[in-house]
């Protein structure tokens, strides 16, 4: 089957079965190699992405439900302001250990900041619990997005939201 | 040079041997290496200095670690496999710290393997540290010195007269500087010093060493650029999954590959007849398509008609049987006998028996296991996720029949390694595949394939009884280690040192063992053999400072008596640098100050591990329902005389403790039937955030060699969790993972 996809902004045109998740579409059709490929299974987190801004585990998503909806990657992300501090907030916190989870954990990170610029602790649990980090670095995981929504609030009052 | 290096290998002919050593060698390695091998890396082809004067693109090699461009970019080369422990930002540090360059001016490379050229290269046992913290630096400093006699010799002065600071020669009689970028192609003519000879700087000189240096490949990381195994690309590469039979050891009766063959996207679907080795190639059916995704459907609709063999008869419930008969009965083995346990147990004044059990658990890195394997002409080519490069190639060349010489491999970023990628048998499905089929394969497999096709870490059984005098003192101690082996030999990762604490310090000790036969792959997961004994052995001496009515932190601190060695690995264990980390954490936690709430205990453990020691606390308080909400964790760790780059140490740190606490509260593999149960991160789960404690990191610095950090802290946080849960509730764990239905008001 033959798809028309927005990545990134781009216009993106595959030919794969319409029952390929959307992992296997960035990864192998795209080639766009940074949503990773975890557990199959929804579980693990590492291949989320965002659909209208929406976070989804890629792993789960067919291409066929896709439709018109904006693809947001890591490759991606980081044209948003959002996704910007959020991946200086995780070098500054020096988050990564293996670092093939943290893909998945931006992402969804970055979904959450969009919903709420001030999250709590408990907020960002919750946002990030379905996000395994098999290094456990979830005390920088979570220092990180604190530093990324300071930097954002910072932002806001001096005026110059990005 | 060659000569006294050859010298110098034939004196420590067990490490050189080790550098060109089979799979099963090298374990056997890295099993004894705690006992001897320490400290004597060899870095064969750096003082051969097979590369210096070697142009790359005008930049220059002037060793096999350190190129420098015109612009006075030094680019470094890391030796060993990046697996998340920092060694790719650490090794490169040493080297540049000596070499006495600018952070800012390094670029780092990852190294292909080449032994001849960089010696062992592998990623276990907290080694790198120890085996590198010398030859780094010297490799550095030879270099620097290279440098230092290229310019004296340009300006025609004394070596002694110049200096060198951030990346440039001075001669300050003169006032004269040069920038090493300058000086490349002089320097590369100079002959390469004897590591050995050269000067080393005085550490309160330390620019680098000691700094935080952030982890070097994070800013890609963080933008999704490919770096990991399954990232692999080669033109006309196609994607293939391997079918094994889910009980250990079955073998391929027939499959429907006709049907596979007609699916859509699939170019090759065949058997793969393998062997009986868990630990290489096994039998199976690969797919081989267009696409991974394609190959993934394939699998689905493939019907294979297994021999499942012998392993069918073995189940986890089977072995927890047999290890309570056996438990009662004297050991098959005598590891260790001092005085006599049993007499003294007989006139001690207070006697404290237990059982003790641990699972099996699934090392489940986050990147399942692959590879990309490419056949060019009599050669191979392979680009893995590997932790132990070496072997994995032997593995190959065995698999393939070629000489080792006609393997070549590139080391990928690894997602995880924990000691899974230690063993190298996707290396060799891969290569098989890629030979089969023709043409370049990137093999890839499954959560599933990866959660039920590991070496795992080996469940055990401990049956104790200890002895107390009237005054509370410890004076026997017996201990049956039912764990499994066959014939009198422990399986892999399933034994126990002799000289685990507190031996030495209990005058009627044994230790024996007795094996169950099962057919299961098992192998070193993070702090092996440590990750499930310390939970045993620390848990036990806690409950004997209970039964003493003395405070546990103190009672471990007088098991531990005087300073001294005492036999174990390394140089030895030293009493005095436990009891060291064991005062910083009851120092820095306020350990036995102020009062806690209800149901909230505190638990201390410390161990001695990957020749680290760490104590730790951890407050944990129980809800009446049984859940468990850890509230913070201590944890107080020597590792000699360096932090070499403390923001990733305490990252390190954290990480390991959290790993063990992740492990203590959900993991468990399951055998039934000859197959593992558990699937998925559903059923096996390691830490998630919302379990995640915060952890508090403290270092004591003590005049020895630095030692790694990859698996010490992991140990003692999982007794030090049970304590606290007997502090809060009075309910001792002895079953891991724990049980909450038991700790309910």
């Amino acid at each position: 089957m033959h798809y028309t996809l927005n990545v990134n902004g781009q216009t993106r045109s595959v030919d794969v079965d319409s029952d390929t998740p959307l992992l296997w579409v960035l990864r192998d059709a795209v080639d766009l190699k940074g949503t990773k490929f975890g557990c199959g299974a929804g579980l693990c987190g590492a291949c989320t992405v965002h659909l209208d801004g929406a976070p989804v585990r890629s792993c789960q998503t067919p291409i066929s439900d896709v439709g018109k909806a904006a693809v947001t990657t890591i490759e991606g992300v980081g044209a948003t302001p959002i996704g910007a501090r959020l991946q200086k907030a995780w070098i500054d916190v020096d988050v990564v250990q293996c670092g093939y989870c943290q893909a998945g954990q931006i992402m969804s990170a970055a979904a959450l900041l969009k919903q709420n610029a001030s999250p709590s602790d408990e907020d960002i649990t919750s946002a990030m619990n379905g996000n395994l980090c098999r290094c456990a670095t979830y005390t920088r995981i979570r220092e990180a997005i604190k530093q990324a929504a300071k930097t954002d609030l910072g932002a806001a009052t001096s005026g110059q939201r990005g | 040079m060659l000569q006294h290096l050859q010298d110098r290998l034939r004196a420590r002919s067990s490490k050189a041997e080790s550098a060109v050593a089979s799979r099963r060698d090298f374990l056997k390695a890295s099993a004894a290496a705690g006992g001897g091998l320490l400290f004597t890396l060899s870095l064969p082809a750096f003082a051969k200095a097979a590369a210096a004067g070697q142009a790359e693109g005008g930049a220059l090699m002037l060793t096999a670690y350190v190129k420098i461009a015109p612009d006075n970019i030094v680019t470094i080369t890391s030796k060993n496999p990046e697996i998340g422990q920092g060694i790719k930002t650490m090794l490169p540090m040493l080297i540049a710290e000596e070499l006495d360059v600018d952070w800012k001016q390094v670029r780092i490379e990852q190294a292909i393997l080449d032994p001849s050229k960089y010696g062992r290269q592998f990623a276990g046992g907290s080694m790198a540290t120890p085996l590198n913290w010398d030859p780094m630096r010297q490799a550095g400093a030879a270099a620097r010195q290279m440098l230092v006699t290229a310019a004296a010799q340009q300006w025609k002065v004394p070596v002694g007269g110049c200096t060198t600071a951030s990346g440039a020669v001075l001669h300050k009689a003169s006032g004269r500087s040069i920038r090493y970028g300058a000086l490349a192609a002089a320097a590369a003519k100079v002959p390469v010093p004897d590591l050995d000879k050269v000067t080393l700087k005085d550490p309160k000189d330390y620019k680098i060493i000691g700094t935080s240096v952030r982890g070097v490949d994070s800013p890609k990381v963080v933008k999704g650029e490919p770096l990991f195994g399954i990232d692999m690309e080669v033109p006309g590469m196609l994607h293939a999954v391997f079918q094994k039979c889910p009980v250990f050891g079955g073998k391929v009766v027939s499959a429907n590959l006709d049907d596979i063959k007609k699916m859509p996207g699939v170019r090759h679907a065949f058997i793969v007849e393998g062997g009986s080795d868990l630990q290489g190639l096994m039998p199976g059916v690969a797919i081989v398509a267009d696409s991974t995704w394609h190959a993934e459907k394939a699998r689905r609709k493939l019907d294979v008609k297994w021999d499942e063999g012998p392993g069918r008869a073995y189940s986890s419930e089977g072995f927890a049987k047999q290890a309570a008969e056996l438990g009662p009965k004297a050991p098959e083995l005598n590891l260790r006998s001092n005085g006599d346990a049993a007499a003294a147990l007989k006139g001690a004044a207070h006697v404290v028996e237990a059982s003790y059990s641990y699972p099996f658990i699934s090392h489940a890195p986050l990147e399942p296991q692959n590879c990309t394997a490419h056949v060019q002409g009599d050669k191979i080519i392979l680009w893995a996720p590997t932790q132990n490069p070496g072997p994995g190639r032997t593995l190959v060349a065995q698999t393939l029949g070629l000489d080792e010489s006609k393997v070549i491999v590139h080391m990928t970023r690894v997602g995880g390694g924990f000691g899974r990628r230690l063993d190298s048998d996707f290396m060799a499905e891969a290569a098989w595949i890629a030979k089969q089929t023709g043409a370049p394969v990137k093999l890839l497999w499954t959560r599933t394939q990866d959660m039920q096709h590991d070496f795992y870490r080996p469940g055990g059984f401990h049956f104790f009884k200890g002895g107390l005098d009237a005054n509370g003192k410890v004076v026997a101690w017996q201990q049956h280690f039912v764990s499994f082996g066959a014939n009198g030999k422990f399986a892999r990762s399933a034994d126990m040192d002799i000289n685990i604490f507190p031996a030495g310090r209990v005058e009627n000790l044994s230790y024996g063992a007795s094996l169950i036969p099962f057919h299961m792959p098992t192998g070193p997961l993070r702090a092996p053999g440590s990750n499930a004994l310390a939970f045993v052995f620390q848990s036990l001496t806690d409950e004997l400072a209970h039964a003493a009515g003395k405070d546990p932190l103190q009672f471990q601190i007088d098991l531990l008596g005087k300073d001294e060695l005492l036999p174990g690995k390394g140089v030895g264990f030293s009493t005095g640098r436990a009891r060291g980390v064991l005062e910083k954490v009851r120092d820095v936690s306020g350990w036995g100050k102020g009062s806690l709430p209800e149901r909230t205990g505190r638990g201390v453990a410390f161990y001695y591990s990957h020749l680290g020691y760490f104590a730790e606390v951890v407050e944990v308080a129980v809800a009446n329902d049984g859940q468990i909400k850890v509230n913070k964790i201590w944890a107080a760790g020597d590792i000699g005389s360096h932090i070499i780059n403390p923001i990733a140490a305490m990252n390190l740190t954290q990480g390991g403790v959290l790993d063990g606490l992740g492990a203590a509260l959900n993991e468990k593999i399951t055998l039934k039937d000859g197959r593992v149960v558990e699937e998925n991160f559903d059923t096996f789960e390691p830490l998630r955030m919302i379990q995640a404690a915060p952890v508090e990191v403290h270092f004591v610095t003590t005049n020895n060699t630095p030692t790694g950090l990859g698996e010490p802290a992991l140990p003692p946080v999982i007794p030090a969790l049970c304590n606290a849960i007997f502090a809060a509730t009075g309910k001792r764990i002895r079953s891991l993972p724990i049980d909450t239905a038991l700790l309910k008001a």
